[in-house]
């Protein structure tokens, strides 16, 4: 039987290990059309700020803006926070469904992948940020000074990566679908831990005591540090120490599942 | 065993580069030595059946080939690459029977995302249509049935023309028509080179599909030959008998009789009708600790790939034949 051949030298490999806007598109589609990480990242923080920004005190003096400004940098990280985590979740969903391993069979770069993601759960956490930043302003009883408002989006931003890397933890361990239903409680527990819904100073000593190394604490201190100008030592290592865990975490439970990719 | 071998993938006097080539690859989980020193060349545009127990080293081999794990020792090349650079450029594909896909993407989705991910494709809508998904284009995977995520399985693994194609049971729930059609198209692609390497659990099927059949068995190669020759190795049934002053000439008489042998006493008669042996021997002679045993291909598949001591190789599990 003759039999033609394929000639290996004429197969072409894809630029940037198979970055490309489609899949990015696609990605983000996937995450906007799911109902449920609409109204838990977008919606809820939204309405929450309109139910906490409108409290007694709201016009208050906080750092260089208002109580209400204060308030809504906090939604704004909760609801980043959620997104980026609901991202990370998704990730180790998506290696127990064995698509990682169906994507380890196309030219995709691992770095590639990871960058995907890491961009979508940024995408997905600006998002969450600018709704919580729009009703804000339609609400109108936030203030701060511009550089303010334009420094600290980004800097939440910065801080949601925590959470992406919680996120692929929960993920592991809380096995398929469910991870949300324990990281959307969890992260709301730990948010009025950290001070995000309840300034601390309003907390009893001892839970104030037990705050401090709790995960939000840190990274809503340095969220609120452009407003407020202060920013406690241990705020930073509280943040820095919670990042370096939750990515061990997600190594070390990404490394024992690569029997099988 | 194959004894083709080429020296070098890139050396262009030698012909094409083979689909792959495994030369002494062993692989060690831990404790565990999964695969024990394969030698393994695939040329291209063969259909080769992979046969084994599970826990063979199949799966453990086959991931080795499209580069998901790394040999402990040996070498692995997919043709004549490292089998990370066959799949950069879009060579080798597999169609996993289970999983792989994502419930909350459509079809097209699914297609689209995959298809960017490579260099060169062919069209999404176009390749919708050879698969026939194209009227499901828009549903959601999940609501997909079993079989329609296998065609949309097969969709994604031939986006890219892959040289080398494997597959896992890969027509686990098909009707017969089915399974005719699908040997068909894979049959018409090999004969433009693409290499086709299938893990089964059906012999019939590796027999009636395959032109080649590798039987591995606790990290090792026990059989490589054509469906026939594996079959030589173990076709019809045995019957047993203690018969005193047994005449061979009577018994190779006996309809359906391939062979006879007499070892003093004993006569051992392979034949396809060893009923019809059993009674002739026991109404028409004396013979009696009658046994029958069977030598089907399953039976063949069971000797050679059953279990055996880790260290020492028996005769049935040396045996091979040469392709």
């Amino acid at each position: 039987m003759t039999v033609q051949t394929i000639d290996p030298a004429l197969r072409r490999v894809p630029p940037m290990g198979g970055f490309n806007l489609t899949v990015l598109g696609i990605e983000l589609k996937r995450i906007l059309r799911n109902r449920r990480t609409i109204i838990f990242t977008l919606i809820l923080p939204a309405a929450l700020l309109l139910v906490f920004g409108g409290q007694q005190g709201w016009d208050d003096k906080a750092g260089s803006g208002n109580v209400a400004a204060y308030i809504l940098v906090s939604m704004a990280l909760y609801g980043a926070a959620l997104t980026s985590a609901a991202g990370g979740s998704m990730v180790a969903l998506e290696r127990s469904l064995g698509w990682s391993r169906q994507l380890r069979l196309t030219p995709l770069n691992p770095v590639a992948y990871i960058l995907i993601k890491a961009l979508v759960a940024l995408v997905m956490g600006a998002l969450a940020i600018t709704a919580v930043n729009v009703v804000g302003i339609i609400q109108g009883k936030a203030e701060m000074p511009l550089h303010v408002w334009i420094i600290t989006p980004f800097v939440t931003l910065l801080c949601t990566l925590t959470f992406a890397a919680l996120g692929v933890f929960v993920g592991y361990v809380v096995p398929g679908e469910n991870a949300m239903q324990i990281l959307g409680p969890g992260l709301a527990l730990l948010s009025f831990l950290g001070g995000v819904f309840i300034p601390l100073d309003q907390y009893s000593e001892v839970v104030r005591q037990i705050a401090y190394w709790t995960p939000m604490y840190g990274v809503a201190e340095i969220a609120r540090a452009p407003l407020t100008h202060e920013l406690p030592w241990y705020a930073v290592l509280n943040a820095v120490a919670w990042f370096a865990i939750f990515v061990a975490g997600a190594a070390w439970r990404m490394s024992k599942d690569t029997a099988r990719v | 065993m194959t004894q083709t071998s080429f020296s070098g993938a890139t050396d262009v006097s030698a012909g094409p580069a083979p689909a792959v080539q495994l030369s002494g690859v062993t692989k060690d989980f831990k404790d565990v030595h999964a695969v024990r020193g394969i030698d393994l060349t695939l040329e291209q545009g063969e259909i080769v059946a992979f046969l084994g127990p599970n826990g063979a080293g199949k799966t453990t081999t086959i991931d080795m080939v499209l580069g998901l794990s790394q040999p402990t020792t040996g070498s692995v090349e997919v043709l004549g690459l490292h089998p990370r650079q066959a799949i950069a450029r879009g060579l080798v594909s597999a169609v996993m029977q289970t999983g792989g896909l994502l419930k909350d993407m459509s079809v097209r989705e699914t297609v689209a995302y995959t298809a960017s991910l490579f260099a060169d494709t062919a069209p999404v809508d176009e390749v919708l249509r050879t698969a026939g998904i194209e009227g499901i284009a828009d549903r959601k995977v999940g609501k997909c049935s079993g079989g329609e995520q296998q065609r949309l399985r097969f969709a994604m693994a031939l986006l890219s023309d892959p040289a080398l194609l494997l597959l896992d049971e890969p027509t686990t729930g098909m009707d017969v028509e089915g399974r005719r059609a699908f040997w068909s198209a894979i049959r018409a692609d090999a004969e433009k080179g693409r290499t086709v390497l299938f893990a089964t659990h059906y012999l019939e099927e590796a027999d009636q599909y395959a032109d080649r059949i590798i039987l591995i068995s606790h990290g090792r190669i026990v059989a490589d030959g054509t469906g026939s020759q594996i079959k030589a190795l173990a076709a019809g049934r045995t019957v047993r008998a203690t018969l005193p002053g047994a005449r061979a000439a009577v018994l190779t008489a006996l309809p359906g009789v391939e062979s006879v042998d007499i070892r003093g006493e004993a006569v051992y008669v392979h034949a396809k009708d060893t009923d019809a042996v059993a009674r002739y021997l026991l109404n028409e002679t004396t013979a009696h600790d009658l046994e029958i045993t069977a030598r089907g291909l399953e039976d063949a598949f069971l000797s050679l790939t059953g279990d055996q001591d880790d260290t020492t190789t028996t005769t049935t599990s040396s045996q091979e034949v040469s392709a």
